[in-house]
């Protein structure tokens, strides 16, 4: 592992309250258990803490601490949209003046069908789009119907846009950052 | 698979905020109204018909490690066995085919930025395909979760 950096899950350390120094190899291998998901089991903490060589009470203080820190966005069930009847996605990337990327940005993610928004590099002259987002809907039809509405809404008719529709999932998994592939 | 109306409870409740306690799925079956046991059976049950990939965290990418989304321009006929490569490669955890010129997106992720671009360029040396990185600049949505709209569901 190259510590030369240090991640950001380890800063944790001395901050857990009240506690004494807390081992970052357990931090680093709580960090990797949680990617693959949390045990069903009634103590969920405790057999993580069993697997990581921490107490369930330190793993419990780092969860948090990762929450309120940022590190962790959200906490629960994450679902597979597709095996839900989510047919349609489509990532729409759009042309947008510098000057305004940052408002229409903030715009857009407030529908509750986008569910990503990002603003990234354009790679001229193949790629000219500098905002990225992604439209879930249940088939291609409502995906566009969703799509008109937000191009009437927010005036984005003369906005250089393409809509990439996804065709196939190759692969679909939570990030892994710090496992050893 | 069906799913009955506590399973789109547990779905609507817990997308966010599972609790960080002691027994955490006790505490979620107490507002459900059911037995502890039947969550975890219920959650176990959502994960094997992948409905759920997993019940955990979702890590902010862009402070956990690095992230990027990378595209490709594949040759059509070449799509499925390119994707399968790319699948190979080290730290991709999304890869899906798009309709474009560039027509195969993936995440490529590794625990530091020198990683992450060595990973690209041997990929991209493998593969002899134009390639585009595309880092993330900012990020304007928050990670709440997805309202489901079981209405509009088949």
């Amino acid at each position: 592992m190259n510590l030369r950096h240090a991640p950001e899950y380890l800063a944790v350390v001395p901050e857990i309250a009240g506690a004494g120094p807390v081992s970052a190899w357990g931090l680093l291998r709580l960090r990797r258990q949680l990617e693959l998901g949390l045990p069903l089991t009634p103590r969920p903490y405790e057999k993580l803490a069993e697997m990581t060589g921490l107490s369930e009470q330190e793993v419990m203080t780092a969860i948090r601490q990762w929450q309120a820190q940022g590190l962790i966005k959200r906490l629960g069930l994450v679902v597979r949209h597709r095996t839900l009847g989510y047919a349609a996605n489509a990532m729409v990337v759009w042309d947008v003046p510098d000057s305004q990327v940052q408002d229409l940005g903030r715009t857009l993610a407030r529908k509750s069908f986008i569910t990503l928004c990002y603003q990234r590099p354009r790679r001229p002259p193949d790629w000219p789009y500098n905002l990225f987002c992604m439209i879930h809907g249940v088939d291609r039809q409502r995906v566009i119907d969703q799509l008109n509405m937000l191009i009437a809404e927010h005036g984005l008719e003369q906005t250089p846009h393409a809509v990439l529709f996804s065709t196939r999932a190759y692969l679909q998994r939570g990030g892994r950052y710090v496992s050893s592939n | 698979m069906r799913l009955d109306t506590t399973d789109k409870q547990l779905i609507n409740l817990y997308q966010r905020d599972l609790p960080v306690c002691d027994r955490p799925y006790q505490a979620m079956s107490r507002q459900l109204g059911i037995a502890e046991e039947e969550v975890i059976e219920r959650l176990q049950s959502l994960q094997d018909s992948q409905v759920l990939s997993r019940v955990g965290p979702v890590f902010e990418h862009s402070r956990a490690g690095a992230s990027l989304l990378a595209a490709l321009a594949v040759p059509d006929e070449q799509i499925d066995l390119v994707a399968a490569r790319v699948n190979l490669a080290p730290g991709v955890n999304h890869n899906y085919a798009r309709e474009h010129t560039y027509n195969l997106w993936f995440v490529m992720t590794a625990p530091d930025e020198d990683t992450l671009e060595e990973r690209l360029d041997e990929l991209e040396h493998q593969l002899r395909l134009p390639m585009l990185r595309l880092p993330m600049v900012e990020a304007y949505h928050i990670d709440l979760g997805f309202d489901i709209d079981w209405e509009a569901l088949p």
